[in-house]
């Protein structure tokens, strides 16, 4: 373990907004993709059934 | 009115005689494998990444030169490399659905797009937060940002280019051509902080010459290198479903599924 105490961890040596900065966007992206590849399956199923099911407004579109 | 649901012609006829890898082929066969594989990787690409970053943030030691603000490396470098590669995988699956004229290589190749977008935006952002305490600027027009900036515009054209055209199998071979002609850049980037005199730092790690870098900061990095590839190829496998879903709605087996899932 190369820290002393979570607030010198925090402060990065002065660096934390570059660092956390970051760390941070990573995160937001990483869980950001998930969230919109949760919802494009989800509307994905709902037009698959909604073809099915004979909706005309399904007809039209092409990919 | 549509009388297509439940067409057992159209449900995975190439399932019966696929053997092995190949069977895999099938969009269809492909879905459901993905569906099994998805958690475990999911899960692996969490821990490892968590792994990696713990190393990288608690266990590493500071860097003489740089103080903490290296540890940007353990995020800025593995998106990156899957910014890189990703392209490189697009590219190759375009050239075979040039080629063999498959369904699934042009369908891969739009599930890696976003992943790829993503990374070479990450890889941006994390280097401008490193440049600016270390160069002091946020950018500057050196010929390794420059190339990276120019992946992100090729990746972004890509997305728009498939999106802005109607007709799926047009839409494919626009893409394709795109993502070839561009492949060109990977190198640039690459090989840019040897060809021309960048102020970016060269190659922590290459083949072939032993790292600079300390050995718990090799570990941090590797890790999480390791964790973030697994995420990516989670993510574009999730993506590869949803595309197979969307392009085969008309199927009996489609419908199957979004019966079951409801």
């Amino acid at each position: 373990m190369s820290w002393r105490g979570a607030s010198e961890f925090v402060a990065m040596g002065g660096y934390g907004i570059y660092v956390w900065g970051s760390l941070g966007m990573v995160v937001v992206g990483l869980v950001g993709e998930w969230v919109v590849l949760t919802w494009r399956l989800r509307a994905a199923l709902r037009r698959v059934k909604s073809f099915h099911a004979g909706d005309e407004s399904s007809l039209g579109e092409v990919e | 009115m549509i009388a297509t649901s439940h067409d057992p012609a159209s449900a995975g006829h190439s399932l019966s005689n696929g053997a092995g890898w190949w069977k895999y082929a099938s969009p269809h066969a492909a879905y459901f494998a993905i569906g099994r594989l998805l958690p475990w990787l999911l899960a692996s690409g969490i821990g490892v990444l968590g792994l990696g970053l713990g190393i990288g943030f608690l266990v590493a030691p500071a860097d003489h030169q740089q103080g903490e603000v290296y540890r940007i490396l353990f995020v800025h470098v593995p998106t990156a490399w899957v910014a890189m590669v990703v392209y490189v995988a697009m590219a190759f699956w375009a050239g075979v659905g040039l080629v063999m004229n498959t369904r699934l290589s042009f369908m891969l190749m739009q599930a890696l797009a976003p992943t790829g977008t993503l990374s070479a935006f990450l890889c941006l952002w994390t280097g401008a937060l490193w440049g600016k305490p270390t160069w002091g600027t946020w950018w500057v027009w050196d010929a390794r940002l420059t190339s990276v900036l120019i992946l992100l515009f090729l990746y972004v054209g890509f997305v728009a280019l498939q999106s802005a055209i109607d007709d799926s199998q047009r839409a494919d071979r626009a893409g394709a051509l795109l993502a070839l002609v561009g492949v060109v850049n990977v190198p640039v980037i690459y090989f840019s902080v040897k060809w021309w005199n960048t102020l970016h730092q060269g190659a922590s790690i290459s083949l072939g010459s032993a790292p600079t870098l300390a050995p718990d900061m090799l570990l941090g990095l590797l890790a999480s290198a390791l964790g973030l590839w697994l995420l990516a190829i989670a993510a574009v496998l999730a993506r590869l479903r949803c595309v197979v879903l969307e392009r085969e709605r008309h199927t009996g087996w489609a419908a199957r599924v979004a019966e079951g899932a409801a």
